[in-house]
């Protein structure tokens, strides 16, 4: 019963904090309905042992993620003009809400039907003696050590990018930053 | 969901944390369809990753399996990554322009 009760909290907390990030004008106060979302699913985490997850989850992603959102919301200015700014997409919120409808029945009825096959993929056990944290590191450090390292040339990669990325272009045009970049970030938006 | 919540007094199964992760996704798909604020969009882009990610732990309890956590431990750092060049990138296309952050203004390759 008690399990029961931390899943419905967690729950609440996360589809309460997801259908405030769909609602809010202000990108402020969707980014905090973020937080709030995140928390919740950190809570769901600790109901399924996952302990240094959901301490990750709160430090990484509450505490890093999101914060880097408000610095950028901040930065461009707070923008609550998104409903005055004209419809470039006709039905665009109709589409959205059929699309979305049809995702969430089709994963639910996935989720009902049983298509895990129960093999192991030989990682570990998760059950047994030592705490989560013993085990999750024992794996990472043993047996996705490579992955682990491959991480690090990620994460540099990702920096290096940023600066450049963020970095003002001294000339207007011609320099890496400028022209190819928006056109290329406009095929995906489009 | 109501029928899978009520069905067993006991520990919550599988089943009921796959259906949180179900809607947790759609509500993150469907703000991605919905909203123009690049940077809202960005946001229900995260809710996509933590409810994959909520599925990861799941399978994991479910199959006894340490390899679902350390699958969305790696999935956090490619998140934080992901997320350090897209407002990177966010920044640096609003930065010249002074419409307001929605997607449509950046629509160069449409014609």
């Amino acid at each position: 019963m008690a399990e029961w009760l931390v899943f419905a909290a967690g729950t609440l907390l996360a589809l309460i904090g997801a259908a405030g990030v769909l609602t809010m004008r202000n990108p402020v106060h969707a980014a905090l309905f973020l937080i709030q979302t995140l928390f919740g699913v950190a809570v769901l985490f600790v109901s399924l042992q996952a302990h240094f997850l959901a301490a990750v989850q709160i430090i990484v992603y509450a505490g890093a993620i999101v914060v880097l959102f408000l610095f950028v919301i901040m930065l461009l200015g707070v923008d609550k003009d998104e409903a005055k700014a004209p419809e470039v997409l006709k039905g665009q919120r109709v589409m959205a809400a059929v699309l979305g409808g049809i995702a969430l029945v089709e994963l639910l009825l996935i989720s009902r039907v049983n298509v895990a096959t129960g093999a192991r993929a030989g990682s570990g056990a998760l059950d047994g003696a030592g705490t989560n944290v013993e085990k999750l590191s024992e794996a990472v450090f043993t047996k996705f050590l490579f992955p682990f390292e491959i991480t690090s040339i990620l994460l540099v990669i990702a920096v290096v990018g940023a600066v450049l990325l963020s970095r003002k272009p001294k000339a207007l045009d011609g320099s890496v930053g400028s022209s190819g970049l928006v056109s290329g970030s406009a095929g995906g938006a489009a | 969901m109501v029928g899978v919540l009520l069905g067993a007094i006991g520990k919550p199964n599988a089943a009921a944390y796959l259906a949180v992760a179900a809607v947790l996704f759609t509500m993150g798909a469907t703000g991605l369809l919905l909203k123009r604020n690049v940077l809202v969009m960005f946001m229900c882009l995260e809710l996509m990753l933590n409810a994959v990610n909520l599925t990861f732990v799941t399978f994991s309890r479910e199959l006894n399996d340490i390899g679902g956590q350390v699958i969305v431990f790696f999935s956090m750092v490619v998140a934080a990554a992901e997320v350090v060049v897209g407002l990177g990138i966010i920044v640096s296309i609003f930065r010249r322009r002074k419409i307001g952050a929605t997607a449509d203004s950046a629509s160069l390759l449409k014609g």
